[in-house]
């Protein structure tokens, strides 16, 4: 870099106004890129979360989710006896049969309903799920019509929080502890007991059946005879995979509709940064007339340009990523459209998204300064410095 | 008109940052008609209901059914006109990437609940004497290529199995709000099917669809229809369609409160481009500016000058912006017609795009332009050679 | 003083398209400039003089002819070799001192050395003296325009001698200056001669800038007429 890189600094200072205005087009544009990308990120985090690798989720052939899946009890103590469920320390096997169903409650504070998931669960449920934990209050007594509730549930619904009590199925159902299930969909659910919500809703059939492998890598095998056998219409998937794919529609969704959005308004800010560097350029005609008689190059002339409007991109790209990490404060709750079930996440930022954002805005820097850089370079020196 | 030719000779001087500005501007109007067409196109299914229709589910949730022995009953109410009952069936055409909602539908009223789906006579006839027989709506035809006669084959999902039906008509809406990505088939032809292998899903709704003879009897119908059903095995909940509707926008709201910000987050990145160039634009001009004081113009001409450069070079974007709209929105509602049935540009959008390039030329120009006022001549003179 | 001329110009030829005319500006110039010349080039408007002055010093390219500077044919460089010529034979002042706005005086001084190899150090310990030759050292901290029209010239001469080129042009080094700080200006550029050995080319209007010089050339219309040799 013969030009100093002092010299691009302080033209952008000189001229503080526009450059905190372009700078600016460029920060919001990363902003929203940033916020879409830790939207999917965190989308995909609290799915991902949800399922474990080594457990293995049973359902319905081809119902796409728990909550549209029927396993009869007949089906569901064949998939029991399938030598590939782990046995825990008490000598039990590790496989739940479960009951989802979707119910209307009211949010706090609104009265707008979102649909809930409602988990039957027996003692197999929390083993299996060692990220989620009881953290107030106790388990529900076995008979009884109490339940539990997730942290997001008592936290935004009404009647969801310790004590409280929701009404449903024509009963009231009293909310005797909380748990904690971290970043994962199961914070967004209700669990009581399965056999008593099956007499409450009248579904004399579950919605799953989940299990741990003893062995993971004996998923293939289990998964193909679970399958092909004549008396089961089931099929199995490993828990992660059955969460990732719920998330599907969604993420693409939202990956759509935000990059394509990101585009659109690029193209806004990276005009606002070739007008402004245009300008740079016609104003400072004179000074490339003399740095080139001088003895500067074209090429000298062109990098200087350029490093200037990829400073610019780098501005406008940090302060869009410093507004950003402030969504990690906010928490979407949206019904997830394949699940019908509302889902609670968070705007997740990684290392990842940082280096690309800044990539991002590198990159604009550039689309908007090269043409001006080159228009810099390709003038004639004579006629530069007749502008002065 | 003498200013209004200098206002335009004025705006081409730079021929280049006024192009880039008015295309700017053009991307920006571009984007936010779009992002607000999305907007309303997820209330589409509000604005397409009618106030004449209830919808009475079950009260837990929807995906708990309703006996079809309530049929009678809730005919029976004072104020009911007609009842229709729809089973969301939830197949899949081929892979799960085709979206389609279908629906199993009581054949002998459908067409009477929903007048909007428009079809001839033969076609309707067809459809309710052939129990295998489907209707779709022409929009989803039309993406796949069906013809009356074709076979579609559904995967089930909530009643597995490969399902076989003939297409025997295509409706078109009646409005332009109307769905038509819509297919639906013979409540009987499943109920059949259920009876012999799954005898406890049989005699079973979705929900009910019940015709008032008034609008203004909705409210009081639907009480009664709970009523009727309070503290039986299947309570009853019933709202009229647009609350229903409403019901299922409001789950998403998360989603539309997002793109509604960002829309206006378009304007606002405009709005710094443009006042940049406003600002630049003026700056160059101060010495004319000073010149003309000089000659007796008084400050507040000039900032009208400058207001008028600003308004003029906004309008310009604006109206290139409006006319790429509707174009674009035909290629973004193909393309996410899975997810967005109906993809209308809302004439509200446009009085928005003409108020918000109002709003972008006025903040433009309000800093030059009172720069230009308060410039005393002496400054300005100096700044010349 | 050297006897082989500094600069040799032969049968230079330039003209410039306006639109459909073609203009000839120069037609068949011939001069020699000795080493240590103090030169005055005047002329009326249109001459050609700023024409003939930027040929001299690379920064335009003529039609056909030689010029030699330094014994260097510079119509047969390339452009690159020319600007990289220039970083090291040629010191440009002009009338409105086009001193980077942005940059100190020093930094302004420094600047042709960096297209040299020198070190940082040698940089500026080169920028100092310069300063110091041209009486500005306390002023080094200061941005131009917190600096006079007299003094920003001053800045502009030592970035013009800072690489140590035999040959200065200036065109209309005085122009913009009051009649105190153009006799400074001048005084300075007739010490940069006797002292330094510099050969200058002026371009000028001014006949109080063109007593100074030790030859008077006058162009008009694209030809050299006589010569006048100064009272020095």
């Amino acid at each position: 870099m013969k030009i100093p890189l002092s010299y691009s600094f302080r033209n952008l200072w000189t001229r503080r106004l526009t450059t905190i205005l372009t700078a600016s087009g460029m920060a919001l544009v990363v902003f929203v890129f940033a916020s879409v990308l830790m939207l999917a990120e965190g989308l995909r985090k609290t799915l991902v979360q949800t399922g474990s690798y080594d457990n293995v989720v049973v359902i319905r052939k081809a119902s796409n989710s728990e909550t549209m899946s029927g396993v009869d009890r007949v089906q569901a103590s064949i998939v029991e006896t399938q030598p590939e469920v782990a046995i825990g320390e008490n000598g039990q096997r590790l496989l739940a049969k479960e009951i989802v169903v979707l119910v209307n409650l009211l949010r706090r504070g609104s009265a707008k309903p979102a649909l809930i998931q409602i988990r039957g669960i027996n003692e197999s449920s929390f083993p299996l799920r060692p990220q989620v934990k009881l953290v107030e209050g106790r388990m529900p007594r076995p008979g009884s019509h109490e339940i539990i509730a997730g942290l997001s549930i008592a936290k935004r619904y009404k009647g969801g929080g310790l004590n409280e009590s929701l009404r449903f199925a024509l009963r009231d159902w009293t909310v005797v502890g909380i748990f904690d299930a971290g970043n994962t969909g199961y914070s967004s659910e209700i669990w009581g007991d399965a056999d008593q919500l099956m007499q409450a809703f009248r579904r004399p059939v579950y919605s799953s059946v989940i299990f741990k492998l003893r062995n993971s890598s004996e998923f293939q095998r289990l998964k193909e005879r679970v399958e092909s056998d004549p008396r089961l219409t089931l099929e199995a998937k490993r828990e992660s995979k059955y969460y990732a794919d719920q998330s599907e529609m969604m993420s693409m969704f939202l990956s759509i509709l935000g990059l394509s959005l990101t585009i659109i308004f690029s193209l806004g800010a990276v005009v606002g940064a070739m007008i402004t560097m245009y300008a740079a350029v016609a104003n400072r005609t004179d000074e490339i007339g003399t740095l080139r008689a001088l003895g500067f190059q074209r090429r000298n002339i062109l990098l200087s340009f350029l490093v200037e409007s990829l400073l610019l991109g780098f501005i406008g790209g940090c302060a869009g990523l410093f507004f950003a990490s402030f969504m990690q404060f906010l928490t979407i709750s949206t019904m997830n459209w394949q699940t019908f079930s509302e889902l609670a996440f968070s705007f997740s930022l990684t290392f990842g998204i940082v280096y690309k954002s800044l990539l991002f805005s590198l990159v604009m820097g550039f689309i908007g300064g090269v043409l001006p850089a080159f228009r810099a370079a390709r003038m004639n020196i004579v006629e530069a410095l007749r502008a002065a | 008109m003498q200013l209004f030719k200098l206002l335009i000779k004025n705006s081409f001087r730079h021929k280049l940052r006024t192009s880039l500005t008015v295309l700017g501007i053009t991307i920006a109007i571009l984007a936010f008609g779009l992002l607000r067409t999305v907007v309303s196109a997820w209330y589409a299914g509000v604005e397409a209901s009618s106030s004449a229709r209830l919808i009475t589910r079950n009260s837990i949730s929807l995906i708990f059914f309703l006996p079809l022995s309530y049929k009678e009953k809730i005919r029976q109410i004072p104020g009911v006109k007609n009842i229709s009952y729809s089973y969301w069936f939830g197949g899949i055409y081929i892979s799960e990437k085709n979206f389609i909602p279908n629906f199993a539908v009581d054949a002998k009223t459908v067409f009477e609940l929903w007048p909007e789906f428009v079809l001839s006579e033969k076609q309707k006839n067809d459809f309710m004497h052939d129990r295998k027989a489907c209707v779709a709506g022409r929009k989803v035809a039309e993406k796949y290529g069906w013809k009356t006669g074709d076979t579609i084959t559904l995967k089930g999902t909530i009643f597995p199995g490969n399902w076989d039906f003939i297409l025997r008509g295509i409706y078109r809406g009646a409005f332009k709000s109307t769905d038509e990505t819509q297919f639906f088939f013979h409540w009987d032809y499943l109920n059949e099917s259920l009876k012999k292998t799954d005898p406890n899903r049989a005699n079973q709704v979705g929900w009910y669809v019940v015709e008032v003879k008034r609008p203004d009897l909705a409210a009081e119908v639907g009480a009664e229809i709970d009523k009727t059903f309070k503290n039986s095995l299947a309570e009853t909940i019933t709202e009229t369609e647009k609350a229903f509707q409403l019901g299922f926008v409001s789950m998403t709201e998360a989603i539309i409160i997002a793109v509604r910000i960002v829309s206006f987050v378009v304007i606002v990145i405009i709005m710094a481009v443009m006042a940049n160039t406003m600002a630049m634009t003026a700056r160059e001009r101060i010495g004319e500016y000073a010149i003309m004081k000089t000659l007796g113009f008084g400050g507040w001409y000039i900032a009208g000058l400058i207001f008028g450069e600003s308004f003029f070079i906004a309008s310009m974007g604006c109206a290139l912006g409006i006319l790429a709209t509707f174009p674009a929105a035909k290629a973004f509602g193909d393309a996410m017609s899975t997810y967005f049935p109906v993809f209308n540009v809302q004439r509200q959008t446009i009085y928005m795009d003409i108020a918000a390039t109002f709003i972008v030329g006025l903040v433009a120009g309000v800093f030059p332009a009172w720069r230009a006022v308060k410039l005393r001549i002496a400054d300005g003179l100096r700044r010349i050679g | 003083m050297e006897n082989k001329p500094i600069v040799e110009i032969k049968n230079l030829y330039k003209s410039y398209r306006r639109g459909n005319q073609i203009l000839t500006v120069l037609q068949d110039i011939n001069l020699d400039i000795a080493g240590g010349e103090f030169m005055a080039l005047m002329g009326p408007s249109g001459s050609g003089k700023t024409t003939l002055l930027n040929l001299i010093a690379g920064i335009d390219t003529a039609d056909s002819g030689l010029i030699k500077v330094g014994g260097i044919d510079i119509t047969d460089l390339s452009e690159t070799e020319l600007a990289h010529w220039r970083s090291s034979n040629i010191g440009f002042i002009f009338q409105f001192y086009n001193l980077i706005p942005v940059l100190t005086a020093f930094e302004n001084v420094e600047l042709p050395l960096t297209l040299t190899g020198l070190s940082k150090k040698e940089r500026k310990e080169h920028a100092r003296m310069a300063l110091q030759i041209v009486n500005l050292a306390d002023r080094m901290d200061h941005y131009p325009s917190q600096l006079s029209g007299g003094q920003q010239q001053r800045v502009a001469i030592a970035r013009a001698v800072v690489t140590d080129p035999a040959l200065l042009v200036a065109d209309e080094p005085t122009g913009d200056l009051d009649r105190v700080s153009a006799k400074e200006i001048l005084d300075l550029m007739e010490r940069l001669v006797h002292e330094l050995g510099k050969t200058i080319i002026m371009v000028t209007h001014d006949p109080r800038a063109a007593e100074m010089a030790h030859i008077i050339r006058h162009l008009d219309k694209g030809v050299l007429n006589a010569t006048i040799q100064a009272s020095h």
